[in-house]
């Protein structure tokens, strides 16, 4: 049970939420709303967007300004947003496909930019809400109602992506350890710049019925038992690794954010004194 | 600001958004519009605005309307392909009610059609683009001077009506120079949206006041927590599924529109009280219309000139009331025949309705027009 502080943060008015029973997002949003319970955030000040999807319906539930956009656009909204007022800590909650396929575009910009913005990617590799088709993280193999014979695409790491594309911070966790979970979204609103934590959840309505993991138990187990720790991973073999989901922080790098390169160029033209 | 300047359409609109308290633009390059967010660029932080140029057309109206939530009057500005990427969050901005202005300075199409050249093919987009029923403000310039005017217009009509508002510039508006007298404009001139009084712990997001069906819209950071959803939604914020409340949301998204009609319709009239002929044009083909039928007076014909200045809402009552006293109507347009439709439905037969149609790329020459008026005269 939520302590009463990250209680004060939902909108139970709005509860019975659509999640089903099991679904490992409510275990993502107990360890977003730990974090920012523990970084002693106002709700006022806190702005949580996102996209479309089982996982974006989240921010409805959360007692912050919260803005539920279309399709893998949240990031782009959420860049109007900090950029208009960087004093915002502003967070962005997304799916896998969400993110990565029809927000893809979106996504590596943000990174690139380095704007002061959290991602959290609920990676469940399907798309749940429209019935458990195939997604840019489905494993190559796994079984989806559009890849009904395996899908034969190669997925995404999304780590790696966003390391690639410049994002400052970069995470990765299960939610088999939500503890961890919490400590690295503290760890993405704290660095001042894009951070990228992705958290493994699961699906197991969609994905789980049809790749042998069918309960939330199954998938939880299928987390203890795959999780690697970054350091650990760092001295297996290519091989030992298949398979594996390699957990840590990928990426911490100081490097300028966006708004405050931004508002430095706005003070060297005078912008400051001429005010709005 | 100076008192006279020698703008382009773009330019004007451009110091016209800012004359307005414009403070934020997203958007991406596209011709013939690209100028608006060069001006945009060099303007806005000199003043602590924002300008961002973003990955896509998407991304372009996205940020506006988020810079719109964060409470700043928000711009966009694009051309038809453009135009297209935009109508889905176009669509958000209206369902949330998000008040943003956005430029169509408008080229031939579809597709990449004619990225230089003129056209007024985007006219049924600005009213149908984006899916679902909504009301629409829509403004055409025909000149320099009103791409000016129009840009504080819209950034009004955005902020009392809280919705987006569209201006349909084109190729041959925006890149016209002409002699512009930007007026002094003083705050009172200027519209705000209206902010929540209640304590937070009171604020109901979407509950409208009763005088004019529009909620109070609070900016996220001033001191409110609340949800803004794409989904049908109910005072809240929050989506539904309960007939009644689906129904309460769609109906006041059109009556707000709807009952402030008569406010928001602009149109010009020149020689209409004995005209036997009126010719109705809009944008850069009212100039020339005008043109052809001063030209048409001086051999006797009693032609007259109708320009929609709003497209949408459409001036059809005004125009049903002139179409009682004329014999046919001209509506020459740079598209295969959009307006018309419009046309003829607000005349509803009380007068011949002419279509007149050009889609070379090139603007009608007054004596294209004046042609046509020989020939009905």
């Amino acid at each position: 049970m939520p302590n009463q502080e990250v209680f004060n943060w939902l909108r139970t008015r709005f509860f019975p939420h659509i999640w089903c029973p099991g679904c490992g997002h409510g275990i993502i949003m107990h360890s977003l709303l730990r974090a920012l319970v523990n970084l002693e955030k106002k709700k006022t000040q806190t702005v949580i967007a996102s996209g479309i999807g089982c996982s974006s319906r989240m921010v409805g539930y959360i007692d912050a300004c919260t803005v539920h956009t279309t399709h893998g656009r949240s990031l782009a909204f959420a860049t109007g947003i900090k950029l208009a007022n960087p004093e915002l800590t502003v967070i962005d909650v997304m799916g896998d496909g969400d993110c990565t396929a029809i927000g893809g575009n979106h996504f590596i910009h943000a990174c690139r930019r380095n704007i002061d913005i959290t991602a959290i990617v609920m990676n469940n590799n399907i798309y749940g809400m429209t019935g458990g088709q195939v997604s840019p993280t489905t494993p190559v193999g796994s079984s989806a109602t559009t890849s009904p014979y395996g899908a034969i695409d190669p997925s995404f790491d999304i780590c790696k992506l966003a390391e690639g594309a410049g994002a400052s911070y970069v995470a990765r966790a299960t939610i088999a350890n939500p503890k961890q979970a919490e400590q690295f979204i503290q760890a993405g609103i704290n660095n001042k710049g894009f951070s990228v934590v992705e958290i493994l959840t699961h699906c197991h309505t969609q994905f789980g019925r049809k790749n042998k993991r069918r309960t939330p138990i199954d998938n939880v187990n299928f987390f203890k038992n795959n999780s690697v720790p970054l350091n650990k991973a760092k001295e297996m073999s290519p091989e030992e690794l298949e398979g594996k989901i390699v957990v840590g922080e990928f990426v911490k790098k100081n490097i300028p954010e966006y708004t405050a390169q931004y508002l430095a160029m706005v003070e060297r033209v005078g912008g400051l004194k001429n005010g709005k | 600001m100076p008192d006279v300047a020698f703008w382009q359409g773009n330019e004007a609109l451009a110091y016209g958004a800012l004359a307005a308290g414009c403070r934020f633009f997203g958007g991406y390059p596209i011709t013939p519009s690209t100028e608006i967010a060069e001006i945009m660029a060099e303007e806005l932080p000199k003043i602590d605005g924002r300008f961002i140029q973003m990955e896509d057309e998407i991304a372009g109206i996205a940020a506006t309307i988020g810079g719109s939530i964060a409470g700043s009057k928000s711009l966009t500005a694009t051309s038809g392909p453009g135009f297209s990427l935009k109508q889905e969050n176009l669509g958000l901005a209206y369902i949330a009610e998000i008040p943003i202005v956005v430029v169509d300075v408008m080229r031939g199409g579809p597709s990449t059609g004619l990225p230089t050249k003129t056209a007024q093919q985007d006219v049924m987009q600005a009213r149908w683009g984006t899916h679902g029923d909504h009301g629409t403000i829509c403004y055409a310039p025909s000149s320099v001077q009103e791409c000016y005017d129009i840009a504080i217009k819209a950034f009004n009509a955005a902020e009392r009506y809280r919705q987006p508002v569209l201006i349909m510039s084109d190729e041959i508006i925006g890149h016209m120079r002409e002699k512009v007298v930007p007026p002094v404009i003083k705050p009172e001139d200027l519209v705000e949206r209206k902010r929540p009084t209640d304590i937070p712990e009171k604020f109901v997001p979407y509950r409208p006041d009763p005088k004019d069906d529009l909620p109070c819209m609070a900016s996220f950071g001033d001191g409110y927590t609340w949800h803004i959803t794409g989904l049908t939604h109910n005072d809240w914020g929050f989506p539904t599924n309960n007939s009644d409340e689906i129904e309460k949301m769609m109906k006041r998204l059109m009556r707000k529109i709807d009952r402030f009609r008569d406010d928001i319709v602009e149109y010009e009239t020149v020689l209409t009280d004995d005209a036997d002929i009126l010719v109705l044009a809009y944008g850069s083909v009212a100039r020339t219309s005008l043109r052809a039928v001063h030209e048409a007076r001086t051999r006797g014909i009693k032609a007259g000139f109708f320009r929609p200045i709003t497209l949408w809402p459409f001036p059809d009552k005004e125009l049903e009331k002139l179409a009682r006293k004329v014999k046919t109507i001209i509506v020459p347009e740079l598209n295969c025949g959009q307006m018309v439709l419009e046309v003829e439905r607000a005349v509803h037969g009380k007068a011949k309705v002419v279509a007149q149609n050009l889609v070379n790329g090139e603007l009608f020459k007054p004596d294209d027009i004046l042609s046509v008026i020989e020939e009905v005269a």
